[in-house]
């Protein structure tokens, strides 16, 4: 993966004509050939963010760079590498499946090409329903419809904001796959969810946006590693009632009606005191029968930084 | 030039004439019809005839005028609105097309349709009165740039409207009347001169006397000055479209 940016977005920000600023200085560098989640509460900007992106909204201040074209002046060639599948379900009741997935590639500019479309059906399992009238699919199959609308055209980025909102287990599976095997095929993927496990399952990096500002870019991993809390477990042979004086430094807390203990510490840090936790036990004359790792997820995580936010 | 976008909007536009052909082209059929029967066949039998030409046939250019700047507005608005109102329009906004793209495909086939209905209507009222057409190129040239400027002003007005009564309003409160009372049932040299001044500011005058001048060759302005008018109309209306992608006026937040 190289690291060279397709996107660049350099303080860009968005004030909408009722005065409410959505987007505030906003920077960020989108990897070639990466899945990007963004995340962020309801109204933190990210539709926001991505229409600006693709041409939906007009940017403010600032400015996006779209492998090296200028959204605006250059907005050609920029919105022809571009594949959007929007947050809301909107699609011509009217239509066919098929007309309005071949419209789709003809609007950006690609000549037809029957064989594409068909795979790109076949791919999101909407082939049996290609002479349908979208007015006749369910919500499921709507979203699906604008994913191929966006896959038409051969894109070399795709933004899916919010793709698996209202969508089943298995199709939810499904999109996770077809992510997967566009990213093999090179395409750049930002994606916004809802759904931390999603993120934590699919992304390479993610970014968080709250009320229109980025508080934070980084690996998957290395944002767990970095953030991530562990907690051990013990489940003891006899409750105690209290913490005994002598393992007060190391903060635990008694759990299940004082038959665990729970001590928390830092994944990074150099020595976890696991070892020393576990002699003073001895000491105390503490047994216990069992023992657990946990690792906090990218949920809590998030839960954390936006709530420290407010 | 993203000529497979264009295209690609122009075939959508017309597709949806063909899904709604009844409300597009067969219902302006049908009222034209009954205008017929009621002014050209019942009252116009009472009407002598003006300069060797029937009133049922005086009446044609006027019908099909009428026809045309209704048609085109309500055709070329409801295009460009629906989208903004599904939300769809997502689409277009984030594809790679000019501006100028988006105007040509969508007020094309608004015009297209226009011009496809006032040629029926001008067959069908070839079934109800003997027809003659003196400058058949003028015609031609009347009915297209009418189609066109009209279906521009469509699009202006399918880009203000906020709400399905917005787009009724001014077909139904501005151009229907000035057509009425723009000569489309009579001449305006029979109003009385202060009538007849009052009528030259009527913009649809100049619409329809240079039409029916290609007809019947009779007009109530000079034929030249009817197609200024018209050219005037066209690049009042580009400006404002120029103006309106210029700032994005109603289409992107
Ligand atoms: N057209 C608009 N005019 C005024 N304010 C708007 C407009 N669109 C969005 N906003 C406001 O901008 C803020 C960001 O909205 P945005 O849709 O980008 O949020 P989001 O992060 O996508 O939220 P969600 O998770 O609910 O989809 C919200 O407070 C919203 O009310
Ligand atoms: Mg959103």
């Amino acid at each position: 993966m190289s690291m060279q940016p397709i996107i660049t977005i350099s303080n860009l920000s968005k004030t909408y004509a009722s005065g409410f600023q959505a987007l505030k200085r906003v920077s960020l560098d989108i990897r070639r050939g990466e899945i990007f989640a963004l995340l962020g509460p309801n109204g933190a900007g990210k539709t926001t963010l991505i229409s600006t992106v693709c041409g939906i909204v007009k940017p403010t201040e600032g400015s996006v760079l779209v492998a090296g074209h200028d959204i605006v002046a250059d907005y050609r060639a920029a919105r022809s590498m571009i594949g959007l599948v929007p947050q809301e379900l909107t699609t011509d009741a009217f239509e066919s499946v098929w007309a309005t997935v071949s419209f789709s590639r003809g609007l950006f500019g690609k000549s037809k090409n029957a064989a594409h479309i068909e795979e790109v059906l076949k791919a999101l399992s909407l082939w049996d329903k290609k002479d349908n009238k979208l007015m006749t699919l369910s919500g499921g199959m709507k979203r699906r419809v604008l994913i191929a609308k966006a896959l038409s055209h051969e894109p070399t980025i795709l933004f899916l904001d919010e793709p698996t909102a209202g969508v089943d287990v298995e199709l939810r599976r499904d999109m996770w796959q077809l992510v997967r095997s566009l990213q093999e095929r090179g395409v750049t993927i930002i994606l916004t969810t809802h759904y931390i496990d999603e993120a934590e399952e699919m992304a390479d990096r993610i970014g968080v946006i709250s009320k229109g500002e980025i508080i934070l870019v980084d690996d998957k991993a290395e944002l767990m590693r970095k953030l991530g809390k562990k907690q051990l477990a013990l489940q003891l042979e006899t409750p105690l009632e209290r913490i005994p004086p002598e393992l007060v430094a190391y903060n635990l807390d008694l759990a299940s009606d004082g038959s665990e203990l729970i001590y928390t510490y830092d994944a990074q840090g150099e020595r976890s005191g696991i070892l020393a936790l576990l002699q003073d036990l001895n000491g105390a004359g503490i047994r216990f029968k069992d023992l657990q790792t946990t690792q906090s997820s990218l949920e809590d995580i998030f839960v954390s930084l936006v709530s420290k936010k407010k | 030039m993203n000529i497979h976008a264009v295209r690609a909007i122009y075939r959508f536009e017309m597709a949806r004439t063909w899904r709604t052909l009844m409300q597009s082209i067969i219902s302006p059929v049908i009222s034209t019809s009954l205008y017929f029967v009621v002014f050209g066949a019942a009252i116009g039998s009472r009407i002598p005839e003006s300069q060797g030409i029937s009133y049922g046939a005086f009446i044609v250019p006027g019908l099909i005028m009428l026809s045309l700047l209704t048609q085109s507005i309500s055709n070329a608005s409801f295009g460009i609105y629906f989208p903004k109102f599904t939300g769809t329009i997502y689409e277009l906004l984030s594809a790679p097309v000019s501006y100028l793209e988006i105007v040509v495909s969508y007020v094309g086939a608004a015009a297209t349709k226009s011009i496809i209905l006032g040629l029926i209507i001008l067959a069908t009222a070839g079934l109800f009165v003997p027809l003659q057409v003196a400058h058949p190129w003028w015609m031609i040239l009347f009915l297209v740039l009418t189609s066109v400027t009209f279906s521009l002003f469509g699009f202006i007005i399918g880009i203000w409207a906020d709400g399905f009564e917005k787009l009724q309003v001014i077909p139904l409160l501005v151009i229907t009347p000035l057509t009425f009372l723009g000569g489309s049932f009579y001449s305006i040299d029979i109003l009385p001169p202060f009538w007849r001044t009052l009528a030259l500011f009527n913009p649809v005058v100049y619409l329809i006397s240079g039409f029916r001048w290609s007809f019947y060759g009779m007009a109530d302005v000079s034929v030249g000055v009817s197609l200024a008018m018209t050219l005037g109309f066209l690049a009042l209306f580009m400006a404002i479209v120029a103006w309106i992608f210029k700032t994005g006026y109603r289409l992107k937040a």
